[in-house]
């Protein structure tokens, strides 16, 4: 682990989501960054591209965002941390590169401010809509991580998490915002470079000629190398056997398909993130994640004022669902109440999950604006009656 | 009994930049790709450049099964994508020299937005652009470069769409390198692949190649063969022509040779030059790939 002090602004700030967000890229080693200017996100762009001449990074403004999307793969072949920003438009073009990620085993990080949707939506409002494009948006079969800060100070420390997981699993990871968490401004604390968690690419020790680009050696995770070093390998989207070689059967799709998929999910429990709060009496759990997560506790402040036993489980990652832990929850109370800013994503991945053990009641939200605080009142006192 | 023959099996020398495992390769008899494949491993023979720093990337097609037989550091990509995958690996690592090779409905459809962009940036790169005039590996489609009236699976009745001109377009979007070949001149095309590749900014290739198996029999011209004929009564050297001037029509005149050949600071040259001249000392230039 080492922390290139040049990225990171160590101090106390008022910044807002968007701006943590490139905080956190550039502490987390982040140089290279390409994107294309669409709202709510380009305040993040526009800060790489004032901070990146200040420390050896290069942004460019692409073309669109097939390009962005795939210009970022290519830095990070060249051995370089990456990050593509986009909102919705924008991401349902990325969908190609984000594929291309998974299949490749390429670490980058692709953020998404999420707006009202479908197509152009609301382009200047809030969504959380983009939940199930992110895990599977891409034809194919293939898992992804993604999370969801809900504050300022989380999109900086998250957007760290988000490099470092893609690194270690060498996956694209999703970093799921919202346009209320990337305009809110609050006051985001950066520490000393050496306070940082920071996880390097873990570049291959074997010599060329004995190194197989998707060769496992111990888990799941195949090592790295990158252009230049005299490995002369292979990368295709092709399915692809250990060589990087095009395969184009069934036991090497059966084979990749596997692992491409198992490194996330039988990790999930490793991977996992999220935040509890008051649930050893509850009876009822409200589950949410990103800026739903903070409209929900004044929900469930106002169902305990009016005598409800209720306590919180906040999604920080989202992709994968912390199966294990919903399933604990979910056999010892009345119900989950899932607010989200869509008409049912996450919810019912929890209700699949949770397999009768107990109901779950969506909150749905259309976005535009965040659920009204009384109506996750009202839902949480109907489960905990 | 091993046979003094046997012991003695020639290694053509263009092996030692192939990846041998992989062979047969895919492509039809009378295809031209492994032609100008052949040409590209002469050109880093005798260009003396380090192996281990050249990466090449392809898109999808027939062409862009190049990069996985080349042995260096290849990247087979998305649909047209290819020249923003290496805009992005060049600018990370500027060492590198970094070749996109692919076809025409790869880097002029689908991938056409990219193409433009990335001349006009003047992105450190060398595009070699194998036109065969078709969709070959979906089944013989028309192609933003098939002329006018060839009979493609898509136009079974004859193309009628204004093709592009792919000189023009290189150069008028600000390629400081364009030159055209045909699969026929292939010392020709060697040099050039040297010169585009020793160019600093964004270099245009076109080969002219045939496509025996979907365009030349579907349009009764016969084989690979007879499309080396034609190459060779038809193709008429202009170095220097305007671009303008240089539209290839049905089984008409091909004009080859090299048109462009400019200088224009590089994209990273461009941005070290203004950051420099704005932020002054506080901007560490960031490595164009060169020394000076």
């Amino acid at each position: 682990m080492t922390v290139d002090p040049k990225g990171v602004l160590t101090g106390h700030h008022y910044l807002d989501g968007d701006h943590a967000c490139c905080e956190g890229a550039l502490a987390a080693g982040c140089r290279f960054a390409a994107g294309y200017p669409i709202t709510p996100s380009t305040e993040v762009v526009e800060r790489i591209s004032a901070r990146f001449p200040m420390i050896g990074g290069v942004f460019i403004q692409m073309e669109d965002e097939l390009a962005s999307s795939i210009a970022v793969l290519g830095a990070s072949w060249a051995g370089k941390k990456s990050l593509t920003v986009t909102s919705g438009p924008g991401f349902s073009l990325m969908m190609e590169h984000i594929g291309l990620a998974a299949m490749t085993e390429t670490p980058v990080v692709f953020v998404n401010v999420q707006r009202g949707g479908p197509s152009t939506g609301l382009p200047t409002l809030p969504g959380q809509a983009d939940m199930m494009q992110a895990r599977w948006g891409s034809h194919g079969d293939y898992e992804i991580i993604a999370l969801s800060p809900n504050s300022p100070q989380e999109c900086f420390d998250l957007t760290i998490e988000a490099f470092n997981l893609s690194e270690i699993y060498r996956v694209p990871v999703m970093f799921m915002m919202d346009e209320c968490v990337g305009h809110m401004t609050e006051r985001v604390v950066i520490p000393e470079p050496d306070k940082l968690h920071v996880v390097d690419r873990k570049f291959t020790k074997r010599p060329p000629g004995e190194y197989l680009p998707y060769e496992v050696h111990d888990g799941w995770v195949p090592e790295m190398v990158k252009a230049g070093d005299g490995y002369r390998f292979h990368i295709t989207g092709l399915t692809h056997d250990e060589r990087g070689y095009p395969a184009m059967n069934w036991q090497a799709q059966d084979k990749l398909m596997h692992r491409l998929v198992d490194k996330i999910r039988k990790n999930a429990d490793t991977i996992a993130r999220y935040e509890e709060a008051d649930l050893d009496d509850a009876d009822v759990v409200v589950l949410s994640y990103g800026i739903t997560s903070r409209v929900a506790m004044r929900g469930v402040e106002m169902a305990r004022a009016r005598g409800a036993k209720v306590g919180t489980f906040r999604l920080i990652v989202v992709w994968p669902l912390p199966e294990t832990r919903i399933r604990e929850l979910a056999s010892r109370v009345k119900g989950i109440v899932v607010p989200e800013m869509n008409l049912g994503q996450v919810a019912l991945e929890v209700e699949r999950v949770v397999a009768g053990r107990t109901k779950t009641v969506l909150v749905p939200h259309a976005g535009g604006t965040v659920h009204d605080p009384e109506v996750i009142a009202e839902a949480i006192l109907e489960v905990s009656r | 009994m091993t046979t003094e023959l046997e012991q003695h099996t020639p290694v053509n020398p263009v092996e030692p930049f192939l990846r041998m495992d992989r062979m047969p390769h895919i492509w039809c008899p009378g295809c031209g790709i492994g032609t100008t494949v052949n040409c590209f491993a002469r050109a880093l023979t005798s260009g003396g450049y380090d192996l281990d720093k050249v990466a090449i990337v392809s898109g999808i097609g027939c062409t862009g099964r190049v990069a996985g037989y080349l042995n260096l550091d290849s990247f087979h990509t998305t649909h047209g994508r290819a020249i923003p995958f290496a805009t992005g690996l060049k600018l990370a690592n500027p060492e590198l020299k970094v070749v996109v090779y692919s076809g025409d409905g790869d880097l002029i459809a689908i991938g056409g937005n990219h193409l433009i962009h990335a001349a006009r940036r003047n992105i450190d790169i060398t595009v070699i652009c194998i036109n065969n005039m078709i969709y070959g590996m979906t089944g013989g489609q028309v192609g933003p470069a098939t002329p006018n009236p060839a009979i493609t699976s898509t136009a079974p009745y004859g193309a009628f769409e204004q093709p592009f001109n792919l000189p023009f377009l290189a150069d008028s979007c600000g390629a400081v390198y364009v030159a055209r070949w045909t699969s026929y001149h292939v010392r020709q095309i060697t040099r050039a692949m040297r010169e585009a590749m020793d160019k600093r900014g964004f270099s245009f290739l076109e080969i002219v190649a045939p496509c025996p198996t979907l365009y030349q029999r579907r349009n009764r011209l016969g084989d690979g063969l007879d499309a080396m004929k034609y190459y060779k009564e038809r193709s008429i050297r202009k170095d220097g022509a305007n671009t303008r001037d240089v539209d290839i029509g049905y089984q008409g005149d091909i004009i080859v040779g090299k048109f462009i050949d400019r200088e224009r600071p590089t994209f990273l040259q461009a941005m070290n030059q203004r950051f420099t001249e704005k932020l002054g000392s506080s901007y560490t230039p960031y490595p164009t790939g060169y020394d000076d």
